[in-house]
C-alpha cells in the first residue's frame, strides 16, 4: 500500500463520499456501508472492514468525511478496545461475529478486568472460569467497569488455572452481558455519580468459540487491550463539526454520543479545570492577594509545563525520534496538575468551598472538581504504579523484589 | 537553524517542540568539548582562582566552536544563529558546571549591545566579543539586590565628552575579569521606568573601582563596582529607556533557566548512578519504593522545568508576544526544579553528600545562587502574573 499517495485516497474518499454519503439514512444503515466498503476504518485490514491504509493515510481520509460533515463509524466507549484485541488475537468466526457490529454501534461492549481484589495488580484476578461440556461457566466479581448497563458484550480475564504462576493461569474471554448469570450494579462515587458498575457473575456460561487465544495466555491478550486504551487515553473524540449536520443522521449521532457521555460529565472536572483559573481569580478577587497570586502562578507554571512536556513527547513522536523520559511522564504530571487545580480553587472559592450544588460558585462545578480530582492520581493506574513504571522503565532502576510467585493457589491474596 | 536577525522581523514562525538535527548536533559537538574540559577536577581547579577560568579553555570554545558569538549575527563577526542554540550552549554549561566568562559576556553583555547598541557601535564591540578577545559583563543590579531596573540608582550625568557615571553596582558576573562593561543607569532627578538607559566604558577605566566577592557560589564569580565620576558612552539613543534593559533581563532569564535544567539533570543522573551503586540491608538503595519514587519525581520536576525552558527559547526565537511572560515563568520553574534537585541528590547520597569531596555541592551552590539570580521565583511568579495581566 505504500506507493498509494495522499492525493489518490482524497480523490478515492470523495468521489465515494459523492456517490454514497446521504444524511437522510439511519446511523445503523450508513455505518454498514461504511464497514463494508473499508471507509470507516482504512487502517484495518482490507479483509476486515477496513483498506489496509497506514495511519496518516487514515487521518487524511477522517479530513475528507469531515469536509462534508460525513458521520465516521462508532468509536465511543469500549467498543475499539475490544476491537483491536479481536484483530490482533480473535479468531476469524469472532471477527465476523463482532467486528461489524462494533462499527455499526449496534453492539455496545464493556472490560471486565479489574476486580475488588486486584486494581493495581490486574493479573491477580480470582474470578473463575471452568470448562463443565462446550461452555466456560464464570464466577466471580468485576469492578469499576464502564457502560456494563448498556453492554452486549464484555471482554473477559478470567482465571483458568489456579496452579499455574499468575500470570500464566489466566484465559480471555468475549461474555455476553445479557444472560442471566450476570448481575449489572451501579457504582456510586464519592462525587455522587455512578460511571461505572460492579458486575457478578453467578455460573455465567461463555460458549468455547467465545474463548480469544488460547488457554493460559490471557494475559497476553489483555496486554494488547490495556496497550490500546493507554493509547487512545480516556479521551471522548468529540465528532467533528464541520459541514452540514441537520441530517436525520446526525440527530441520532448526537443522541448515540449523549448517551455514551452521559456518565463521564464530570471528568473535565476531575482533571482540576486549569482552564477556569484566571477567570476565578478575577471573579473572587484573589488576583488581588499577594499569596494567592503566587498559588495561582504556581499552578500555571505547573499545567503550562505539563502540557509542553506532552507536546514534546508527541514532536519526538512525529519525527521519529526514540521517545525520551517526557513520554512516561504525562500520566504523573496530570495528577499534580489536577491537585494543585484543587488547592487553588478552594483558596480562590473560601467559605464558599463548603457549598455545593446549585448554591455553589459556578452552579456547582467548583463544588464538582473539589470531589473529582481524588480520582486522577487512581484511575488508568495509581500514582504509585506510574512512579514504579517511570523508575525501572525509565531510570532502570531494579524491579521490586516479588511475592507472587510459584502457582497462584498460594499466593497472598485478598 | 536561523539567525537571530530572522527571528527578530519574522513573528509568525511557529513555536517548535523538538530541536532540529542540526541543533542535536550542535549539542553533541558542545557536550564533547565539555567532557573533555570540564571535568569536576577542573571545575575544583578553577573554582578556587580568583579569574575563575582557564583561558585557554576559553579561546578553544571561541575560536573552535564559535560559542561567545553564536547568537551574534555574521554582518557583527558572528555565528549568526538564535536564542536556541544559545540555550543549547547554556544548558550544556550548566550540565557541566564550567568555568569560564560566558554568561556575563555572552548571554548579558553581547545580548545588551544587541538590543540597545547603534550599529556603529555593534559593530565596534560585537566581533571582538564573538572572537572571544574581549571580555564584557553587564551592570543592572545594586548594593540593594533588586532585580527590578525600577530601583536603579546610578546616576549617568551628561558632561562635554559623554557621561559620568556615580554610584554602585553589585553581583556583577564576572566583574572582576571583564574588559568591558555595560552599565543601568538614569539620568539625574529620574524615577522609575522613566530616564534609564545603557552605557558603556572600559573596565579600567578611571573612577572605576572593582572588588570581587565572596561568592557562595565560587564557580560563578561575581564583584561589585563602584562608579566615581567614571567617564561612559551612551550605548543607543536616550529615548528607549527601560526597553532594552528589560529585553536583556528577559533573554538571560531564559538562558539561565536553560542553564540549570542542565544543572538539575546531572544531579538527577548523579543522584539515580548512586542509587544503583550504593548497597545497605543487602539491595541496592534504588530497589527501595521510598528511593524510586522519590527519583521518578525528580525526573517528572527536571523535565517540567526543561519544556518551560525549551519553550521559552524556542517562543523568544520567534518572537512570540508572549515571550517576556514565558522567560519569567521558565526561570521560576527552573529555579524551583533546580534547587529541589539538588537537595534530593544530597539527601539519596546520605552522609557522603554532604562531603567537600562529593561533588554535589558544587552543583547545589550553583543551584542556590541560580534560584535568587535575576530574580528569585516569588518574584518572577509576581512578575509572569502581571505579564498575564492578572
Amino acid at each position: 500500500m505504500s506507493n498509494v499517495s495522499e492525493a489518490d485516497v482524497r480523490a478515492e474518499v470523495r468521489e465515494w463520499l459523492a456517490a454514497n454519503w446521504n444524511p437522510d439514512l439511519s446511523l445503523v444503515e450508513w455505518r454498514g456501508k461504511l464497514a463494508d466498503s473499508g471507509w470507516g476504518m482504512p487502517q484495518w485490514p482490507k479483509e476486515w472492514y477496513g483498506r489496509g491504509l497506514p495511519h496518516a493515510l487514515a487521518r487524511a481520509v477522517e479530513e475528507e468525511f469531515a469536509n462534508v460533515g460525513a458521520v465516521g463509524v462508532a468509536k465511543s466507549g469500549v467498543r475499539l478496545l475490544a476491537a483491536a484485541t479481536l484483530l490482533e488475537h480473535g479468531s476469524d468466526l469472532q471477527k465476523k461475529k463482532f467486528l461489524r457490529r462494533i462499527l455499526t454501534g449496534e453492539d455496545t461492549w464493556c472490560q471486565f478486568f479489574s476486580e475488588p481484589g486486584s486494581g493495581s495488580d490486574l493479573a491477580g484476578a480470582t474470578t473463575r472460569a471452568e470448562l463443565q461440556g462446550d461452555f466456560w461457566i464464570v464466577n466471580g466479581q468485576k469492578v469499576w467497569t464502564t457502560s456494563a448497563h448498556h453492554a452486549d458484550h464484555g471482554l473477559l480475564l478470567a482465571r483458568t488455572d489456579w496452579d499455574a504462576p499468575k500470570h500464566e493461569g489466566l484465559t480471555f474471554f468475549v461474555i455476553d452481558v445479557r444472560q442471566p448469570g450476570v448481575d449489572v450494579r451501579p457504582l456510586k462515587q464519592m462525587n455522587g455519580h455512578a460511571s461505572f458498575n460492579q458486575v457478578f457473575f453467578s455460573d455465567a456460561k461463555v460458549p468455547q468459540e467465545n474463548l480469544v487465544g488460547s488457554v493460559g495466555e490471557g494475559w497476553k491478550v489483555a496486554v494488547t487491550t490495556l496497550a490500546h486504551e493507554r493509547r487512545g487515553a480516556d479521551g471522548l473524540a468529540p465528532p467533528s463539526k464541520r459541514g452540514a449536520r441537520t441530517g436525520r443522521i446526525h440527530a441520532e449521532e448526537r443522541a448515540e454520543t449523549e448517551k455514551a457521555n452521559q456518565p463521564y460529565k464530570w471528568y473535565p472536572q476531575r482533571a482540576g479545570r486549569v482552564d477556569l483559573v484566571i477567570d476565578r481569580a478575577k471573579e473572587t478577587g484573589a488576583n488581588k492577594d499577594p499569596y494567592a497570586r503566587q498559588e495561582i502562578a504556581k499552578l500555571m507554571i505547573l499545567a503550562k509545563s505539563a502540557e509542553w512536556t506532552a507536546r514534546r513527547a508527541r514532536a519526538a513522536q512525529q519525527q521519529g525520534r526514540p521517545q525520551g523520559p517526557e513520554g512516561s511522564l504525562g500520566k504523573l504530571a496530570a495528577s499534580h496538575v489536577a491537585r494543585a487545580c484543587s488547592r487553588v480553587h478552594t483558596l480562590m472559592t473560601g467559605t464558599d468551598a463548603m457549598l455545593t450544588g446549585h448554591e455553589s460558585p459556578r452552579e456547582g462545578i467548583i463544588a464538582e472538581i473539589l470531589v473529582s480530582v481524588p480520582a486522577v492520581s487512581i484511575a488508568g493506574g495509581t500514582d504509585e504504579i506510574q512512579r514504579n513504571i517511570i523508575a525501572e522503565r525509565v531510570l532502570d532502576l531494579p524491579k521490586e523484589p516479588r511475592f507472587d510467585t510459584g502457582p497462584f493457589r498460594n499466593v497472598r491474596k485478598n | 537553524m536561523s539567525t537571530s536577525e530572522e527571528s527578530r522581523s519574522e513573528p509568525k514562525r511557529r513555536i517548535q517542540f523538538a530541536f532540529t538535527d542540526e541543533q542535536e548536533e550542535f549539542r553533541s559537538a558542545v557536550r564533547r568539548f565539555l567532557n573533555d574540559k570540564s571535568p569536576t577536577n577542573e571545575v575544583r581547579r578553577l573554582m578556587a582562582t580568583v579569574e575563575g577560568y582557564d583561558p585557554a579553555v576559553w579561546r578553544q570554545l571561541s575560536e573552535d566552536l564559535a560559542l561567545p558569538g553564536i547568537h551574534i549575527p555574521e554582518q557583527y563577526g558572528g555565528a549568526g544563529f538564535g536564542m536556541v542554540e544559545l540555550c543549547i550552549v547554556a544548558e550544556e554549561f550548566g550540565r557541566a558546571l564550567l568555568c569560564a566568562p560566558y554568561f556575563s559576556t555572552a548571554v548579558l553583555a553581547a545580548n545588551a549591545i544587541l538590543n540597545a547598541g547603534t550599529d556603529a557601535q555593534k559593530s565596534v564591540f560585537l566581533p571582538d566579543i564573538a572572537k572571544g578577545a574581549r571580555l564584557a559583563t553587564l551592570a543592572i543590579t545594586e548594593p540593594d539586590g533588586n532585580w527590578d531596573p525600577a530601583g536603579i540608582k546610578v546616576v549617568a550625568t551628561r558632561d562635554a565628552d559623554g557621561f559620568r557615571l556615580d554610584g554602585a553596582k553589585s553581583y556583577v558576573v564576572d566583574g572582576h575579569t571583564a574588559d568591558l562593561l555595560i552599565v543601568a543607569a538614569r539620568a539625574p532627578a529620574t524615577t522609575g521606568l522613566e530616564g534609564l538607559a545603557l552605557f558603556a566604558l572600559d573596565a579600567n577605566a578611571g573612577g572605576v573601582v572593582r572588588r570581587l566577592l565572596e561568592s557562595m557560589d565560587p564557580t560563578r564569580k561575581i564583584a561589585r563596582i563602584d562608579f566615581r565620576g567614571a567617564h561612559a558612552d551612551l550605548l543607543g539613543t536616550l529615548n528607549d529607556g527601560a526597553k532594552p534593559i528589560l529585553r536583556t533581563l528577559d533573554q538571560a532569564a531564559i538562558a539561565l533557566a536553560n542553564e540549570m535544567v542542565g544543572g538539575a539533570q546531572t544531579l538527577l543522573g548523579s543522584a539515580v548512578d548512586y542509587s544503583k551503586l550504593r548497597v545497605q540491608f543487602g539491595r541496592t538503595i534504588g530497589s527501595f519504593q521510598a528511593i524510586k519514587h522519590r527519583l521518578a519525581d525528580m525526573l517528572l520536576e527536571v523535565e517540567l522545568a526543561k519544556s518551560a525552558a525549551y519553550y521559552a527559547a524556542q517562543a523568544a526565537a520567534v518572537n512570540d508576544p508572549e515571550w517576556p511572560a514565558l522567560a519569567s515563568l521558565a526561570k521560576a520553574a527552573a529555579s524551583e526544579a533546580y534547587l529541589h534537585s539538588a537537595a534530593e541528590c544530597i539527601q539519596l547520597h546520605g552522609g557522603i553528600g554532604f562531603t567537600w569531596d562529593n561533588d554535589t555541592h558544587l552543583w547545589f551552590k550553583r543551584a542556590k545562587s541560580s534560584e535568587v539570580f535575576l530574580g528569585q521565583p516569588s518574584y518572577h511568579r509576581e512578575l509572569l502574573m502581571q505579564r498575564w495581566g492578572v
